[in-house]
């Protein structure tokens, strides 16, 4: 029987073996050196602030696997003898596949700055680093003060987690506004305001130049690199951005970049190996998309792509419009097609913005100026429904009619206040349409 | 493998956020203050005015609650409000909330089964202690000394309210929520209160002999409308008596099935009812503590179905004998009656297993034929004059021990005592008949469903979590399908506390209701009609 063998238990790596189980009966086998089981590593943060559990974020009861004749393998991939079809683990054993998909993921990106891997710095995207941040922060006494470097997703989560334990943070942003390189600046601007509501101290525009140890080899103050200002903390969050987890196949026959290359297909430069999801990296980018996309839906969608390939039905990974989401504290966002940030926004696309008195939900839509065709949209604080503005990208429907239409892709809970007359009558104001 | 089940936080120091503030210590010791004057009470102090220790003691506890909400909430920005919940004791399954499982449960047990203790007095004599206390407020209301039924309505009416206060704080961004919660302190206070106390001052008049009659409270929750006492109270109060009774019945036939086709079962259970008013207001706190394995699920499914068919039989009986004690009062002969009650389960069971078979699971549909043919075999050893007794055992029996362990130890003391411990809708989950009917309805035909906004679901397990009737929402939201269950009560949780607007609580057509994806939105679109071609 052929044996499909998924490095990486997260989503993509999950999906591929849920669905290719449902295609057929082939012996697979997940291994992670992570975790014995599945967890939504997206979740994490809610495990430390105390809204769930660790077993919470795991999908599948324990049982599942078995169940289902998947097998799981705990251990730590060394080395990948692509003429042998074999993976040499860490603890010394081995395991042959006929198949092998490559779904390792991300860690979180280190720029070489002096101290970066003193003890209390540490990233935040394995169930490791959550541990870390349990022992080097797990109260208000222990760490008295953290640092928060890069203003990304992650940045703002870990914020928003050492926030729910009373920890001051101090959050360092390379950009002259959060995340102003994704989202245009009437959004980020309301996002910077809402981020020091919560008592954060956000600093904009500034960079990090060394991190100071104590005498035990410990964290004990940031250097910014603008001023030389030196601020004492107990603990570093390292979160500008991810990078392929790929160290473990530098050294094998499989062709890399930045991550691991592939082709539409998802087959590496090899036969029989593929890859998926954060740490797999497109020789030509799809779209607007960029070559290696980490985010948890495109590693789900190749997932079910290389699923159907392995199964016989050869596909390539064709992912549909762009979509989203995130939650800035208390602010939810979803992005439906392109809305692009002031630094990368093409020639020809146009915003319409829109921001509510509370100064906590507004959206943006963008359009070609010269076809009026609507490109996406950004709402901030106000729920969207993807299905509808799917369909309206597909059948590429001027910016007017998604804008007098907004209501039928409204996904707030029932009875909140609705904003479509407000949004419309901005939109009229703005450029003078009927 | 062992999975980290007992874990609470990694960490071996307490994580210090959750400290209570100085506020919300003084609002705990005012609370306590409250309630130790119902305990002194409860060991006989004689207070010399009851009028003002009674009022003081609900003020404070009310106060107390208020002023601790407002601190725990009003100084914070809106929004979700979960932090620390699996970190403190109380909602934890931590020591304070095995002390206050095991002082609500003991409450229960004198209430039900000691009321003596309570102060409860042989009919005539006046009350002590407790219920003693409560003597001022009940001739306020019905000009009758209080028993320890007005006691336990009064201190349910007061927590629902404070707590329901609480509620709408925490969800003060969350429109859903708050109507909701103004609408189950609404009929509590005012359908299960207020007004069945006032009712009885009409008894006071020799023309009236009302039973004590919650209009909400529908059969087969209120399993004693078709007592002989009940019955009789309600025939024997005039014009009013019969509107009661008829609305009673006309309730079960045609205003909750319609309501639940429009709706869901959530316009009763998560707006109406005061069982589902308690548990989510006073159990809030307690609804991540749910179990939400497969293997509850199954439990779940047969006990209350159980339940339901157990009432069913029960009421049945109940009714047959009292047709029986006098035959040219009604026009409705026993047989009749009977035939009557066959011939709507028999059409039930038919229609369904007819045109909705396929949306059944195996076991449901055995499940089904299994009640049926129980039932028909004792509808049958009936006529055929095996038994001359219906359904085997005297009625007056059934319904004792319905009362007993079902209406009872079931609902009361294991459904609201285990809050802390099972969580807030145990009794609903697995208990109550009447969440079966309108579960069964809502699964069947009605308009309402969870929907799963395409392909933005994570998988991060908030609404499972915070799912107080155990449904693994996330299992089918992060395959893009809607939810519907027949336990889903609607309180809408799920939807407030996914992180990326991924649930809405909806009502639309019929059609295309459950729906199951193959490949979740986002992948393109050849893919979709490929895989659902196959």
């Amino acid at each position: 029987m052929e044996h499909i063998v998924i490095i990486g238990n997260g989503i993509s790596g999950v999906t591929a073996a849920r669905h290719i189980r449902k295609l057929s009966d082939k012996k697979i086998t997940i291994i992670s050196a992570e975790t014995d089981y599945f967890f939504s590593r997206t979740a994490l943060m809610y495990v430390y602030m105390g809204h769930m559990n660790f077993e919470h974020t795991q999908p599948y009861e324990n049982w599942f696997w078995e169940k289902n004749n998947i097998n799981l393998k705990k251990g730590y991939v060394k080395t990948i003898d692509t003429n042998s079809k074999t993976l040499h683990f860490a603890e010394g054993d081995t395991l042959t596949y006929n198949k092998l998909i490559i779904a390792t993921g991300s860690k979180p990106n280190k720029f070489g700055w002096p101290g970066q891997d003193l003890k209390g710095v540490m990233g935040m995207y394995h169930k490791q680093d959550l541990e870390n941040l349990e022992f080097y922060a797990p109260n208000n006494k222990v760490c008295k003060h953290a640092v928060i470097v890069g203003g990304g997703l992650i940045g703002i989560e870990l914020a928003e987690m050492l926030n729910s334990r009373n920890i001051p943070v101090t959050f360092l942003v390379r950009e002259s506004s959060f995340w102003n390189g994704v989202l245009p600046d009437g959004e980020s601007e309301m996002i910077n305001r809402h981020i020091k509501n919560h008592h954060i101290d956000l600093r904009l525009a500034t960079n990090l130049k060394e991190i100071i140890p104590d005498e035990n080899g410990k964290v004990k103050s940031v250097i910014i690199e603008e001023t030389g200002e030196e601020i004492l903390c107990d603990s570093v969050g390292l979160t500008a951005g991810v990078t392929p987890n790929i160290d473990f196949i530098k050294d094998s026959n499989i062709e890399t970049g930045k991550g691991v290359k592939v082709n539409r297909f998802l087959e590496t430069n090899i036969p029989d190996i593929y890859a998926i999801g954060d740490c797999a990296e497109q020789h030509e980018a799809i779209g607007n998309r960029r070559p290696i996309e980490a985010v948890w839906y495109t590693g789900r969608m190749m997932g079910e792509t290389i699923a159907q390939t392995i199964c016989g039905n050869k596909m390539p990974y064709n992912p549909g419009h762009w979509f989203n989401s995130a939650k800035f504290f208390d602010i939810e966002y979803q992005t439906y097609g392109w809305v692009h940030g002031s630094k990368n926004k093409p020639d020809y696309e146009q915003h319409f913005h829109w921001k509510h008195d509370d100064d906590t939900k507004c959206i943006t839509i963008a359009f070609d100026k010269n076809t009026n065709a609507f490109l996406g949209i950004n709402t901030f604080g106000i729920r969207m429904r993807h299905e509808t503005f799917n369909t309206w990208l597909t059948e590429k429907r001027p910016v007017d009619y998604v804008i007098n239409h907004l209501a039928e892709a409204n996904f707030d809970p029932e009875f909140y206040k609705r904003y479509e007359k407000d949004v419309l009558k901005a939109y009229t104001n703005q450029f003078q349409t009927v | 493998m062992s999975n980290q089940t007992t874990h609470k936080s990694m960490s071996l120091v307490k994580p210090e956020a959750n400290d209570l503030s100085v506020k919300q210590k003084i609002a705990v010791a005012i609370g306590a203050m409250g309630l130790l004057v119902l305990a002194l009470a409860i060991f006989n102090t004689n207070f010399p005015n009851k009028t003002t220790f009674l009022t003081l003691s609900l003020a404070a506890i009310a106060l107390g609650t208020i002023l601790f909400a407002n601190d725990a909430y009003l100084t914070k920005s809106e929004g979700i409000k979960n932090d620390g919940v699996w970190f403190k004791s109380i909602s934890s399954r931590g020591v304070l909330a095995w002390i206050t499982g095991i002082l609500l449960t003991g409450f229960y047990i004198i209430l039900y089964f000691f009321p003596q203790y309570l102060g409860q007095t042989p009919s005539g004599e006046p009350n002590t202690g407790l219920i003693s206390l409560f003597d001022p407020l009940s001739y306020l209301l019905s000009g009758n000394p209080a028993s320890q039924w007005f006691v336990y309505g009064t201190l349910y009416t007061v927590a629902i309210l404070v707590f329901g206060y609480k509620f709408m704080l925490k969800y003060r961004h969350n429109r859903y929520e708050q109507l909701r919660t103004i609408s189950v302190m609404f009929f509590q206070l005012g359908f299960a209160f207020l007004i069945p106390e006032l009712m009885s001052r009409l008894n006071a008049s020799p023309d009236y002999n009302l039973p004590y009659y919650d209009l909400k409270s529908m059969w087969p929750l209120n399993y004693y409308l078709f007592d002989s006492w009940s019955i009789n109270g309600l025939l024997s109060s005039g014009a009013l008596g019969f509107i009661m009774l008829m609305f009673g019945i006309i309730s079960i036939f045609v205003i909750s099935p319609f309501l639940t086709y429009k709706y869901g079962k959530r316009w009763y259970c998560s707006w109406v009812c005061g069982c589902g008013g308690l548990a989510e207001t006073a159990g809030d706190s307690f609804r991540h503590l749910s179990s939400k394995k497969l293997s509850a699920w199954k439990l779940e499914r047969w006990l209350i179905h159980t339940v339901l068919v157990f009432s069913v039989v029960m009421t049945t009986a109940v009714i047959y004998t009292y047709l029986g004690s006098d035959p040219n009062k009604f026009w409705l002969t026993r047989s009749a009656f009977l035939l009557g009650v066959g011939i709507l389960l028999t059409l039930v069971f038919s229609i369904t297993m007819i045109f909705k078979r396929h949306e059944l699971g195996k076991d449901a549909r055995y499940g089904a034929i299994g009640y049926f043919v129980l039932i028909a075999a004792l509808f049958i050893m009936h006529y055929t004059g095996t038994s001359d007794k219906i359904f085997l055992i005297k009625a007056s029996a059934l319904r004792s021990v319905y009362g007993l362990y079902i209406g009872s130890i079931f609902s009361g003391v294991i459904g609201t005592g285990f809050y802390p411990i099972l969580g807030n809708r145990v009794w609903c989950r697995f208990g109550c008949p009447m969440a079966a009917i309108l579960g069964f309805q809502q699964r069947m035909f009605s308009k309402f469903r969870i929907t799963t906004n395409g392909g933005q679901c994570i998988s991060c397990g908030n609404c499972s979590t915070y799912c107080e009737m155990g449904i693994d929402v996330r299992a089918y939201a992060q395959k893009g399908e809607n939810i519907v269950r027949s336990s889903c009560v609607g309180c809408g949780i799920c939807s407030a506390v996914c992180p990326r607007g991924v649930l809405k609580l909806e009502n639309d057509s019929l059609k295309g209701r459950i729906n199951a994806n193959e490949i979740l939105l986002g992948n393109d679109v050849d893919l979709l009609d490929l895989i659902n071609s196959k």
